[in-house]
């Protein structure tokens, strides 16, 4: 399946010289690496897409109730955001960079390159785990009281699932939990509420929490399946697989990575930068 | 059918040479990341001002403006066949359409969810 022409007398920097193998029904390498692209492209649109009806669900929430991500943007850690997005920057420009290495045959600094992408992943999920822990802390995930109760031994005592009202932890931890709520509202001067308008102010956090899980959560996803690929790659560029004639899988999962990152960065001002 | 090109099909010798792709500058790949980093600080840094209605443009606006650099070199469209980027403009464009078409659809609603919201209070 090769092509039969020798390999270019390149220097032996351990970069595969060889050119990727040609199916039949393509013309030459280029049109081969072309298609391959184009393919990738028409997946990522797919991506885009998919992602457009999680968008177009928060803009039609927040045309309508501005207030409600007023008030739960206050709930989440625009440091920790923001260095999420930092990182996720940091992660776009060593792939940019593993392809180009991969490009110029240069397999020390493609294996060095993805490995740093691929911990920079890992840092990223980190801190999205640290995020979502401290939600489940202050019970800010939807549908908790539900999932306490399945696990729960109450389950087998016949005794019915909590209605959504009993969202709020029982005794003590219910005191403790107004005050944060409240901590957290205390803004434009609004410290004083009453019990009516805090329950209101703590359903509209849950609306909140619930786009907040769905959109980072799907991206979170996204991540996840970006380091598969990027490992696959990774174990590709260790047998040394990839050299300036076949780096298509290096180029296309960087295109995905790329697409990610691209997500995230709108992901972060609409969730976290609100005024 | 041979499953294999032999070296007298016309793309081997002539099209041996033929860059797959361009290679990005060093240089620039480095421009963009300080652009990106900066970008983003600059954004969390105007968070805290208030713009009245334009929170949500300046927001957006920035954030258009780093995609934008992620697509055009992290991504190559720009060096890459013109093709690629068409079909994502294109798919952009879709996007807007139906974001779009949507909330005009949502803002005729506005009257009614407001009415409710003070009928609540």
């Amino acid at each position: 399946m090769t092509q039969s022409q020798e390999p270019p007398p390149a220097p032996r920097d351990g970069g595969n010289h060889d050119a990727a193998p040609l199916a039949h029904h393509f013309d030459s390498l280029k049109q081969q690496y072309d298609s391959a692209k184009l393919g990738m492209w028409v997946f990522l649109i797919t991506e885009v897409l998919f992602f457009s009806g999680l968008f177009c669900w928060y803009a039609v929430f927040r045309a309508n109730h501005p207030d409600v991500f007023v008030d739960g943007h206050h709930f989440l850690e625009t440091p920790l955001g923001a260095f999420n997005t930092a990182v996720l920057i940091f992660s776009s420009l060593t792939m940019a960079l593993a392809v180009r290495s991969a490009q110029l045959g240069r397999r020390a600094p493609l294996i060095g390159l993805l490995s740093v992408t691929l911990l920079c992943g890992l840092v990223f999920l980190g801190v999205k785990t640290a995020e979502y822990r401290q939600k489940w802390h202050h019970r800010l995930v939807p549908g908790q009281a539900r999932i306490e109760y399945f696990f729960s031994a109450k389950r087998t005592d016949g005794v019915s699932a909590p209605p959504a009202k009993e969202f709020l932890p029982e005794g003590e931890g219910q005191a403790q939990y107004r005050q944060y709520v409240r901590q957290h509202l205390a803004h434009a001067g609004e410290e004083i509420l009453t019990e009516e308008q805090l329950q209101g102010r703590i359903a509209n956090l849950r609306s909140f929490m619930g786009i907040y899980f769905t959109l980072t959560g799907l991206h979170a996803l996204h991540v996840i399946i970006g380091m598969g690929v990027i490992f696959w790659i990774l174990v590709g560029a260790i047998r040394g697989r990839f050299g300036p004639r076949r780096f298509t899988a290096v180029d296309l999962v960087g295109l995905y990575w790329h697409l990610v990152d691209l997500i995230w960065i709108y992901l972060f001002p609409l969730l976290y930068l609100i005024h | 059918m041979d499953h294999t090109k032999t070296p007298s099909a016309p793309n081997s010798a002539s099209q041996a040479d033929v860059p797959l792709a361009h290679v990005v500058e060093l240089r620039i790949l480095l421009t963009v990341f300080a652009a990106l980093i900066m970008l983003t600080a600059i954004t969390v840094a105007v968070s805290y001002f208030d713009f009245g209605a334009f929170n949500l443009s300046v927001a957006l606006g920035v954030a258009t403006i780093k995609a934008t650099l992620v697509a055009l070199y992290f991504m190559h469209l720009r060096y890459d066949n013109a093709f690629y980027a068409t079909i994502f403009v294109i798919a952009v464009g879709f996007l807007g359409l139906f974001l779009g078409i949507t909330m005009l659809d949502a803002v005729e609603y506005y009257p009614d969810v407001q009415t409710w919201q003070q009928s609540t209070r």
